[in-house]
């Protein structure tokens, strides 16, 4: 017995790759939030008035709220005069003209993260917007998918030059007030990516977003904000690394996706920002507000996440399903290993007719992770011939971690079906032999069966993030049982 | 090829195996007999490596090789196959997979190259028309949802795919109907070589029927009390354990 647990404690102990840091010069300022802040920010960007009116009205609003107390995950209070709002390698203060003026060290950080940027990126066929801290450093394919009319970029970029796109969606699915943290975010976000798809266009690559926490004691508030236009498609890949420190850092950021009618809009994300050590110590905090709104008949929109890092996640990407006959998707998967938290679901919120959700939540808990899932699913009056269908697993390695299932229902419209099946189950040790005994690892056979009890979600996401996804998984796991 | 000396082993502080000696030469079948609660499993579990049992005393060579000190997928990569008593079941692992991945690990073992999906598949096809079982069960997750039968012609397709030196039978042939039982058979006596030993661990003569053994052996209260050839099982079907006096009947009662 204790031999197989001990291999189980190896397995689940490996240490994080993406832990080094870069050593650009960094433009940073003072730490500490103040309307004089949010000022600075938005005149470092040279962003318009209503911009920056915009921006105020939302820190003032935050200003009058209190942290969400709800979710089942537990920190100190985050001192938010503590933490640095905007942090920019310095070469971005002239402005790099192509990805020759870029910093090679910068370029270099993005080479061991593995992204495709450069020639790299065209043998990837993969077009990639990269968020170092606090601004996008570069976008690669902008001149291929242009010819098409699709913009895609920094969101700096599209406040100057899209600066009527970005006013008539920014804050339309997720407003200035909408929580806490979205409200804190729409006050001091600094960069993020953007992204319109004309009617009609299906898009000709997967688009990619890499986030990465570079700076000590900064906050990361991106800003995404994705608009498929009236028969559009678009699949959009995001994902996220951070160096190794003592100390959490916040991650709040805010990502809006609006599909017009007949557009598509999938969404996938592989999440490994740095977990914090076995003992807890440092990680960060992903607090993230993700909403898609389908505004047109027919539209659809699918979120699929693989959810590895962070200390705590908070975060439930969700669906406006306005349109009739519109469909919404949610596929997760979440592992919490050693001292990680997790609080995570979706909201499905049905109006339109006909109206079709489908939420797929793999939870799995190792050492002593903690875990949640929050799902709320809501059929408005109007919601005539609405269908909802959740299911929602849980697996559980070893015998100290937890996992908590919470959803909510409300239907008002008596003909709406909705339906709710659950389940929590662990890896047995006669699974495990049973393997062992067919001649497999006790790695191998624990991360055959996760990727076994994953595999709905997995066989949601584009090819290359679904070998990512699984390796991740198996990494993620080291250490974990016992 | 299999040396057993006094082996002795506890679980939970209580003795379960007091003393076992037992040889098994390649080329030969040894069926393991003996009321419930004997320990017939648990030395089939222990020489596969299941965890939970405390050896006390003894030892077991495997081909000249300690073959406790080995964990359990050492052991499978050297040969050793335990077919289960009672096969588990892993939702969302699709059978296909399983077979693959533990036909790799043995070849990679044995320093032959692994095989492709492609030939793989042509193999696995072959072995399952062998079998009298229907494909689709390649694609569904291994043992969800199959019956008692179909999980044992499970364990023996996972044996002929995996062509073990040493195969460790437990109570293959409890649970199957006679048209199941005759197929397993057929699938154990098609591994019958002179390179290979089997060690069948069964409540009936009936298994015995279909694969004859060379030896026979009595396990009761943890000790082999009794050995002989094939008719001892024959004995044993007539007579009960009774006759054998001693322990072989304090159990039995």
């Amino acid at each position: 017995m204790s031999q197989s647990q001990t291999t189980l404690d190896e397995i689940i102990g490996k240490d994080y790759e993406h832990g080094f840091v870069t050593s650009v010069e960094m433009d940073v300022i003072p730490r500490g939030l103040s309307e004089d802040v949010v000022r600075l920010i938005s005149a470092k960007k040279n962003e318009p008035e209503w911009l920056l009116e915009w921006r105020l009205a939302a820190y003032r609003h935050w200003l009058t709220m209190t942290p969400p107390q709800w979710a089942s995950v537990h920190h100190a209070p985050i001192d938010f005069q503590d933490i640095i709002y905007y942090a920019a390698p310095r070469s971005q203060n002239d402005g790099p003209k192509s990805l020759d003026e870029v910093d090679p060290e910068l370029l270099k950080t993005y080479d061991k993260l593995g992204i495709p940027l450069h020639e790299r990126a065209i043998l990837a066929g993969v077009a990639v917007d990269a968020v170092f801290d606090s601004v996008s450093v570069a976008t690669t394919f902008k001149d291929k998918l242009a010819e098409v009319g699709i913009i895609f970029g920094s969101f700096s970029e599209a406040v100057q030059h899209h600066p009527d796109l970005v006013r008539q969606y920014l804050g339309s699915v997720v407003p200035v007030g909408d929580n806490y943290y979205a409200a804190l975010n729409s006050a001091v976000f600094s960069d993020g990516s953007f992204c319109y798809i004309p009617p009609g266009v299906r898009c000709p690559m997967e688009l990619s977003t890499y986030f990465r926490i570079n700076a000590r004691n900064t906050g990361q508030f991106e800003r995404t904000l994705i608009v498929a236009d009236a028969g559009a498609y678009v699949s959009y890949l995001e994902g996220c690394t951070a160096p190794m420190r003592d100390e959490n850092q916040l991650h709040a950021a805010v990502v809006e996706l609006v599909a017009l009618e007949r557009a598509q809009i999938k969404y996938s994300t592989v999440q490994n920002w740095y977990p914090g050590d076995k003992e807890g110590r440092g990680g960060i905090y992903n607090f993230v507000t993700k909403r898609g709104e389908c505004r047109g008949d027919h539209a659809k929109i699918s979120w699929t996440q693989v959810e590895t890092g962070s200390a705590i996640t908070w975060k439930y990407p969700s669906v406006v399903l306005k349109g009739d006959h519109s469909i919404g998707e949610f596929y997760s998967v979440a592992l919490t290993n050693h001292r990680q938290q997790a609080d995570t679901g979706t909201k499905m919120i049905h109006l339109g007719r006909n109206t079709r959700s489908t939420i797929v939540s793999k939870g799995i808990s190792a050492g002593h992770g903690q875990q949640a899932y929050r799902g709320l699913v809501r059929v408005a009056k109007s919601a005539v011939g609405a269908r909802n269908y959740t299911q929602c697993d849980s697996l559980l390695l070893g015998d100290r971690c937890q996992a908590h299932t919470f959803p909510y229902i409300e239907v008002k419209q008596p003909q709406a079906t909705v339906e709710h099946e659950a389940s929590t189950s662990r890896i047995s040790e006669d699974q495990l032999f049973f393997c062992r005994s067919r001649g497999l690892s006790p790695e191998d056979a624990v991360s055959m069966i996760v990727n076994g009890f994953c595999k709905e979600v997995f066989k949601e996401l584009p090819m290359e993030f679904a070998v990512e996804a699984q390796k991740l998984l198996g990494v993620s796991l080291e250490g974990s049982v016992g | 090829m299999l040396e057993i000396r006094n082996l002795c082993a506890e679980i939970d502080g209580k003795a379960i195996l007091r003393g076992i000696d037992l040889d098994v030469k390649a080329g030969e079948v040894h069926a393991i007999m003996g009321p419930n609660g004997s320990g017939k499993s648990t030395l089939a579990s222990i020489l596969a490596g299941r965890d939970g049992y405390t050896i006390t005393a003894g030892s077991v060579r495997y081909q000249g090789q300690d073959l406790l000190a080995l964990p359990p997928e050492e052991r499978a990569r050297a040969g050793v196959f335990l077919a289960f008593q009672y096969p588990v079941e892993i939702p969302g692992v699709s059978n296909i997979y399983l077979l693959k991945a533990a036909v790799n690990a043995r070849r990679r073992h044995q320093g032959i190259p692994e095989l492709d999906a492609m030939d793989f598949l042509a193999l696995v096809k072959d072995r399952v028309r062998f079998m009298e079982m229907d494909e689709s069960m390649l694609y569904r997750a291994v043992n969800e949802g199959f019956s008692g039968g179909e999980k044992k012609r499970n364990e023996i397709l996972q044996m002929t795919l995996l062509e073990p030196t040493l195969a460790l039978l437990d109570e293959t042939d409890s649970g199957l109907d006679i048209d199941a039982l005759k197929v397993v058979s057929k699938g154990v006596n098609s591994l019958r070589t002179p390179e290979r030993a089997m060690i069948l661990v069964t409540h009936y003569q009936r298994l015995l029927d279909y694969i004859k053994p060379d030896c026979v052996h009595v396990l009761a209260g943890g000790r082999i009390v009794k050995s002989g050839g094939a008719e001892l099982a024959l004995e044993l079907e007539r007579q009960g354990y009774a006759w054998l006096g001693g322990e072989a009947a304090g159990v039995a009662r």
